[in-house]
Order: structure tokens, then sequence, then C-alpha cells
């Protein structure tokens, strides 16, 4: 394990955080603090250039005029790119989610993503508003996905391209699938925020930076409110 | 009141009466919903109808709405007597029940307005003033977002007559109020300000500084207040008199609502002379910052439905003391929990921290994330035994603060 701290890099707070979307942070900070970890946490407005010697990126959610500036920001600073073939870890949230795609919807027009994942997002007929569960892709070894998604926005895997999740409850990407996994890409429409309701997944994206899985915490109350609000849905 | 109404609106307001009575009777709530649901099917107009001849104030924002609003119908009572919502009933069966209900001598009103709703009830009611106190995210699971309520309301204030009162600190707030004809503007505070980062207007990032802000690629700025506070509390009003303000509510967010509820008030003659007597007589509003002492415990409620009232009532609870938080998730609480980490509850480090609800689980999680040390407890009662005799501070949402107050006798 290095003894460099892990840099997380929020990006764009000032545009992406409707709703809790800092928790994630917050979240990952701990989980590698109660590991021993050093970590670095920074947020970066959209005004300054995104650092590219970041390890986890976090795009959190957001209203259509922000997505469709942070859109136009993070093309022409071109950093998270860069940051990611590098090999850098992004975890993106809902409207941060729907960015790392070809393109998007906002304001009723198509703009285009990151494309950093071959994937697409329209407008879908309704908006999806409620509790969330899906299985996780398997090959990830996380356990179940539990969430609250609030999106009118529909997502379309290219072929190839695989999901976070397969949904047993709710609508996710398109009522079948939720959330895309690809390389050191995670992106989801969960908030909750997503990483207080799956830890796992946090655990996911340190590891994947440390090159090594990690050893587990305590998680009292992360399994209570699991436990809860799983079999809330049954 | 009812003298002057056409005969189709007289029905409805009597049968709107007795289905608000049959309400009470029957122990289902106030009776206001149900009341004006009932007299605005029989006449769809009732509202306005029963504005006319009224001059009526309005109250709306995320924040502080309903403090507000009694702080205004205090002050109005110099003049005489007021029609008032003051059970919090927001929306429009709420505001024509109040009016429905009010003597016909009541040629005041002064009412609280949902901010989904003052689209409507601006044109139907007609108002002479509107006091728009700030924006902020809010059960974002079904609300508006902010930038576009703020959008819905400079499109109702443009072009008419209606006199703006408006929070110069909040930049959500000052983009719609700009669209009315006449403003004063109050420095009303925005401590939180994570929903007005980016300009309204044109989308740059604003620049602050204190309390000023100005956006560096449009003319939006800060205007200059006519009413304010100092650093102690006081109230400087816009011939330079300055007012000490004693009020029986904690917190300098109340006495920025005082100061509002002062310049409202003064837009109907009310001098802020004779108005703050009849600040500091209220108390408690419908059992928020009510203390109630029971076996033993002395018991204070503090209501914060969003980070912004989070924000505030964790700057007012007692220092030293234990503090129960409570959290629901119904629907008028909104279902999402993920705004729990928007508020920092670092400033409970220290004190003894019980918490229950239906949602306390996603507390507990949040507070661990906070290395907040706390103890979950089932319930209320459970809670109380907890503590063991002595104060305790209740902080709690929407439905899990009603829950408490049905526990304590239903303490207004």
């Amino acid at each position: 394990m290095s003894t460099e701290a892990i840099r997380l890099v929020w990006v764009y707070p000032d545009l992406l955080s409707t709703y809790g979307d800092r928790g994630n942070l917050l979240i990952l900070e701990q989980r590698a603090r109660r590991r021993g970890l050093a970590v670095e946490a920074m947020g970066v407005n959209y005004d300054q250039a995104l650092p590219e010697s970041g390890d986890i990126y976090l795009l959190g959610g957001g209203e259509d005029r922000p997505q469709v500036l942070a859109a136009e920001r993070l093309r022409a600073d071109g950093g998270l790119g860069r940051a990611v073939a590098r090999g850098a870890a992004v975890f993106a949230v809902c409207a941060g989610y729907q960015l790392l795609g070809n393109s998007f919807y906002g304001n009723g027009e198509q703009y285009a993503g990151l494309e950093l994942v071959d994937m697409r997002s329209d407008r879908g007929e309704t908006r999806a508003v409620g509790e969330l569960s899906g299985e996780v892709t398997p090959e990830l070894g996380v356990p179940a996905l539990t969430g609250f998604e609030n999106h009118g926005g529909r997502t379309h895997l290219g072929p190839g391209v695989r999901p976070l999740a397969t949904v047993t409850h709710g609508i996710g990407n398109d009522g079948a699938t939720e959330g895309v996994w690809s390389g050191r890409m995670l992106g989801t429409y969960l908030h909750g925020p997503a990483l207080a309701r799956n830890p796992a997944l946090a655990d996911l994206l340190l590891s994947w930076i440390v090159g090594a899985a990690l050893p587990p915490l305590a998680d009292e109350w992360p399994s209570k409110l699991r436990g809860e609000r799983l079999a809330a849905l049954r | 009141m009812t003298a002057d109404l056409p005969l189709r609106a007289k029905l409805a307001t009597t049968l709107l009466k007795s289905a608000a009575a049959l309400s009470r009777a029957t122990g289902r709530g106030d009776g206001s919903v149900i009341g004006g649901r009932v007299g605005l099917k029989v006449e769809p107009q009732l509202l306005a109808l029963l504005a006319r001849g009224r001059q009526v104030a309005l109250v709306s924002g995320t924040n502080g709405k309903t403090t507000t609003t009694r702080f205004v119908a205090a002050a109005m009572g110099v003049l005489g007597e007021v029609a008032t919502n003051s059970f919090g009933a927001n929306m429009p069966t709420g505001h024509t029940t109040a009016l429905a209900q009010a003597p016909a001598k009541a040629k005041l009103a002064v009412l609280e307005v949902d901010e989904h709703y003052l689209r409507h009830v601006l044109p139907q009611t007609q108002p002479r003033v509107v006091a728009l106190l700030n924006l902020s995210r809010d059960q974002m699971d079904r609300a508006m977002e902010v930038g576009m309520m703020a959008e819905t309301w400079r499109g109702v204030l443009s072009g008419v007559d209606t006199h703006v009162v408006a929070n110069c600190d909040d930049p959500m707030i000052v983009w719609a109020a700009s669209a009315a004809k006449s403003v004063t503007w109050v420095a009303a505070g925005q401590r939180w300000q994570e929903d007005s980062f980016v300009c309204p207007n044109c989308g740059r990032h604003l620049d602050r500084q204190g309390a000023g802000w100005a956006c560096p690629g449009c003319e939006l700025r800060r205007p200059v207040p006519q009413w304010s506070l100092d650093e102690a509390g006081a109230v400087i009003a816009p011939d330079g008199r300055r007012f000490e303000v004693t009020l029986q509510l904690p917190g300098r967010v109340n006495k920025a609502n005082a100061a509002t509820a002062l310049a409202v008030a003064a837009q109907f003659g009310v001098d802020p002379a004779h108005a703050l007597p009849r600040l500091a007589q209220v108390a408690s509003i419908a059992g928020r910052y009510a203390t109630v002492v029971k076996d033993g415990h002395t018991i204070r409620l503090l209501l914060a439905k969003n980070p912004a009232g989070w924000l505030e009532a964790l700057d007012m609870v007692e220092p030293g003391c234990p503090v129960l938080l409570a959290i629901n998730a119904r629907d008028p609480d909104g279902l999402d929990t993920s705004w729990l980490y928007d508020v920092d509850f670092s400033p409970l480090h220290g004190r003894r921290v019980l918490v229950c609800g239906d949602r306390a689980y996603d507390l507990c999680v949040r507070l661990d994330i906070n290395e907040v040390a706390f103890e979950h407890v089932p319930d209320f009662p459970a809670a109380l035994r907890a503590a063991g005799p002595g104060r305790l501070e209740v902080v709690a949402n929407y439905t899990a603060f009603q829950d408490i107050r049905a526990e304590l006798d239903r303490v207004n």
C-alpha cells in the first residue's frame, strides 16, 4: 500500500450538489481513515481547473442548467478524461452519472457528454421517484444495491457496457438495469446518499486505488439501515 | 363579511364553515383544508371574493414563513382585527378558510403561502404587500428545483402593483423580487448558501465578500437594504431609528423574521415602536419553540424541515443540555433522507445526543460519519427515560415533530 494520501476530488460542488452529494465524499474519507489510510479531500469549483492527480473523482446530482454548464466546463477542461486514462476511479450520481456518457438531455435539448462511457441518456415518460433495489453485477462482489432514485432521465447502455446492477425494485436506467460499471468508473441514479446505503461500493472504489481488499469495518449502523430499507421493499 | 358577497359565495362560505366545524368536532384536525375544499368546490372564485375589500399581505419562502406570518399578524394588530391562517394551512384551501371564518370587521389579512402556490394566490388575493424570505432546497423528491421556483416567482411578480418586501441577502430572492415594480429590501441574512453559488440570471459564479455578493457576469448584486439588523440584533429602520428587539423566540433568524414583519407592517402604516411589544408576546407557534414541563422534564421543541432549517435549529439549542433528534420520511417530510448529509451535525460534539424516528437509522449512519456520539432510542417516551429529569432540547422534522407534539397533548 502506498504511503501517499488517497486524493478525493469532488467535482464542481457549486454545480453538482443537489441533495446530500457531499455524503459520498465524507463516507469515502471516513472509511479510508478508519483503515488507517491517509486521505485528502478537496472540492473543485467549476471556475477552477480540475486537478489530474486525483485518485477518486466524485460527480453529484444537479438541476438541468448546472448540468449543462458542468458538461461544457468538463469538456473544455479535459482533466477528468486524462485522470481516468491514468487509472483514477470515478463515482458519479444522477446528473453526474449522465455526464459520463455520449449525450444527455437538459432543458429539452440534447447535449454532448464527456464520452467516457458508451451510453446515452434521454427523457423518460415519467419521473422515477422512490426506493430502488437491485442485484449488483456479480463480478463486483458487492451485496444488494439499495437507494433512493429521483430522476426524469433514462439511460441506454451501449453494447458491451455493463450495468452496475439489475433492478429488483424501481426504475434505474430503464426498469431493467441500474447504473454503469466501466473500468474504474461507477455511475448510478441513486441517492441516499448511495455510499451511505452501500458502503461496500465505497470500499470497492478505495480498493481499486490501494490495489488490495480492505479489512472489514464494524458497520453496525449501515447494516441496520440496509436491512431496514431492503426489508421495506419485500 | 358575507353581507356583500354574491349568493353562491355566501352558500359556499356557510358550507365551508360547517365542514370545518364537523372536521374539528370529529377530531380530524382543525378543518382548514376540508372546509376550504368544500367552499372552493361550490364557488371556485371564493378566495378572490373573500379577499375583496380586505388589505392583504402574503408571506412566502422556504423557511420562517409560519413565524413571520405570526409576527406580521401581531404587528398589524395595531391597526385592528387581522384574518390569518394561523394553523400553518398554507395552500388556497387554508387561505379560503381563514378568510371565511374571520369576522367581517377584520379588514386586514395576513396569509402564509406555500412557495408553490404563490403564483395562484397572488392573482386571487391581489395583495398590497408580499414578503419573500428565502429559497433553498426542500423535499426535492417532489418540490420544484430552487432555480425554477425563483423563475416562477419572477413571472408572477412582473407587472403587478403589489409591493414586495424581500431579503437582499438571498440572491435567488433578489432575482425573483427585482421583477416587481417596487421593493423594500431587508437584510434578513442567509446562512445557508449552497443553493445560490451560481447567478440565477446568467449562471456565473457569484462573488461573495462578507454580507456582500455580486455577479461578475451581469447586473445582479446585493441591493442596499432599507431594513437591517446590527451586531447586537437590534433592527435599524429606513429612517435610521434603532429598535431593540426582545422576543421569546430564539435565534438571530427570528430577529430577522421580526425585521421583515416590521417592514411589511410599515407598508400599512404601523410604526415599529408600536408593533414590537406585540412581537414580544409571541411565545410559540403550533408547538414550534414551545417549552413543555412534564414529569420533571423541561422539553423545548424546535422544528427543522430542511438543511437551512437544521443549520438554524442547531444554532438555537441550549449549550450543555441533551438533545433529541427525530427524523421521519413520510409524505409531508419528503421521502428522501439524503439531505441529512447537507447538515453538519458537528455543533453537537460533546453533548448527549439521542436519536429516534421512523428513519433513525439514516440519522445514525450520518452521525457516525460526522463522528458525533449518539444513543438510538425506540421512541419519544424512551428518549425521556434515557435523558432523565431536567432540560431536553428536541429538534425534529415535520411529521416527527407532530408525533412528539401529540405525546405532549398537542402543545401550541
